[in-house]
């Protein structure tokens, strides 16, 4: 049973579409990178996971019963507002809490300890403003761990942020993976992902290749790509092709 | 020994004493206590949502649906409550959906109705009413508070704490990451809903002690004055709502002292504005001195 399956799914915005006719599954428990030049889809078909973003066409069916965890690119996240990292990370435990359940004691060392597990003890009380960037990712992985959620979508996590704060992030995501997670992530940074990541979705507003990550990201794959998505004319006509 | 005799008893007639022996006044400090107390939170989130002005633009979209209600009934409590409730949230609404259905960005389209308003409810209230009745409606009567308007304060005030601390949790989320209660929950459009009923229902409330033009000050200014003291939301809701009480009563002690030279509501909203600017100045988190006055390197 995959985690996710897409079947000739076509997404997009104002009716235009930015990927579309994917076809394919996303086994439970995988590790798998989505990457692509700019304005290849990803994000677009990150946020159609998540829910975020309705289909234009074609089918997206996640496995039932499972929860699903979303780490935006740039979160709309407002930083000037007076909260502590501790509430910042707290807000996981929604998911369990609801809005008027109880947030006890037990809960607090649950609290604690993911924001130990990022590193940030003895950052509880700061205020969110007063982070750097790296911090502010650190916390709100802190808040993905809290959500114990079984898909976890990550849109370009470890863009802007200090080698030493992606090294730690990156082994939480090795972390859930070794927990049968199943985890999707946009990333840029090919290195990484041929390191740490086995499966590989190669997009360039329709799939260029999808599958093991040495056999997905060869030199004419990535050049491939590169071209499909410089061939794109915003003007063309609407989408005229079958389902596949 | 002889000076702290003669002080007490100034002292007295100065602070206690209009209260001990004037009902009005007792009336005039209930009813803005009980503002204060739901006005002043429902302006920090206001603040911290970036909505200063939608609530000033929805302040003056309640004029004209209260001025209707003037029409029909004369200062009749009911008829101009309902009037101005019904005004404010058909603003609200018209004007979120004006942004969402055209190209208008929501804070001009505010700023479209409540202009709009603003000058059909003066024109309403001049229809019939005197240059009294007019000045009444735009700068309220706080020192002519009867029963029925105390209660229906105090009424207010009630639900909108009720109601927010129901709510706090996914209105402090909807502020701080709206992005991610969206993707846990659906309550996000009924939360910003719900605090915008809120928003008209002490708006309206405040119109009747302090009218149009001034009902949106005991909320916005103790909110940004305490913004300036605490990077806490607890402590800054806490904060707001002392610094409105404090403005509610000095302004009402000012105004009595200086006998009937000063209105009571705008001395109670510029007691709340000297506040502000005090806190501008003399405030610990980002306020001017500290900014200007040279600091140890690295000392906070």
């Amino acid at each position: 049973m995959p985690a996710i399956r897409l079947a000739n799914l076509t997404l997009g915005y104002d009716r235009h579409p930015a990927v579309h006719h994917l076809s394919g599954e996303i086994a439970q428990g995988s590790l798998t990178a989505i990457v692509g030049p700019n304005g290849a889809g990803k994000s677009t078909l990150l946020k159609g996971i998540a829910g975020a973003l309705s289909p234009l066409d074609g089918g997206l069916t996640l496995s039932k019963g499972k929860r699903l965890a979303y780490l935006p690119q740039s979160a709309d996240l407002d930083r000037s507002f007076p909260i502590h990292v501790y509430d910042l990370v707290a807000m996981g435990l929604w998911g369990q809490a609801g809005i008027f359940g109880r947030i006890g004691l037990g809960s607090k060392g649950k609290v604690e300890a993911a924001i130990a597990a990022v590193g940030l003890t003895g950052f509880e009380r700061r205020p969110i403003g007063a982070l750097s960037g790296g911090q502010m990712q650190r916390a709100l992985f802190a808040r993905l761990l809290l959500q114990d959620a079984d898909i976890i979508l990550l849109d370009e996590p470890f863009t802007a942020i200090d080698a030493r704060t992606t090294a730690d992030l990156l082994a939480l995501v090795q972390r859930w993976h070794g927990e049968n997670r199943t985890v999707v992530a946009v990333l840029h940074d090919i290195e990484t992902v041929r390191r740490a990541f086995p499966q590989t979705l190669l997009l360039a507003r329709e799939t260029v290749a999808w599958g093991e990550t040495a056999r997905v990201l060869t030199p004419e794959n990535l050049l491939k790509a590169r071209r499909m998505v410089e061939a794109f004319d915003s003007h063309a006509p609407a989408c005229e092709r079958e389902a596949a | 020994m002889r000076e702290a005799e003669e002080d007490e008893p100034m002292l007295y007639d100065l602070l206690i004493g209009p209260f001990a022996e004037f009902d009005f006044m007792r009336r005039a400090l209930v009813g803005i206590m009980a503002l204060s107390v739901s006005g002043a939170p429902i302006g920090v989130f206001l603040m911290l949502r970036r909505m200063s002005l939608t609530g000033d633009a929805m302040a003056h979209a309640i004029l004209p649906g209260a001025a209707i209600g003037y029409l029909v009934a004369g200062f009749s409590l009911p008829a101009m409550t309902l009037g101005g409730l019904a005004a404010g949230f058909a603003v609200a609404l018209a004007a979120g959906a004006v942004a969402r259905l055209t190209v208008m960005k929501e804070d001009a389209s505010l700023a479209a109705f409540y202009l709009i308003s603003l000058a059909l409810g003066v024109t309403i209230v001049s229809l019939r009413g005197s240059a009294v009745d007019l000045f009444h409606v735009l700068f309220g009567n706080v020192l002519a508070l009867d029963n029925d308007v105390l209660v229906l304060l105090a009424s207010v005030a009630t639900l909108s704490l009720l109601t927010l601390a129901a709510l706090y949790r996914p209105l402090v989320m909807e502020c701080v990451d709206p992005g991610f209660l969206r993707s846990v929950s659906r309550s996000g459009g009924v939360v910003h809903l719900t605090f915008l009923a809120l928003v008209v229902l002490n708006l309206v409330a405040g119109f009747h002690a302090l009218g149009t033009l001034l009902a949106v000050g005991l909320m916005m200014l103790p909110a940004a004055a305490a913004r300036f003291w605490t990077a806490d939301i607890t402590r800054l809701i806490l904060l707001a709502t002392a610094f409105g009480m404090v403005s509610g009563y000095a302004g009402l002690v000012v105004s009595y002292s200086a006998g009937s030279n000063l209105p009571a509501g705008p001395a109670i909203i510029l007691a709340a504005g000297a506040l502000y600017l005090g806190s501008l100045l003399l405030g610990s988190q980002g306020g001017l001195a500290r900014r200007l006055l040279p600091a140890a390197h690295l000392q906070r």
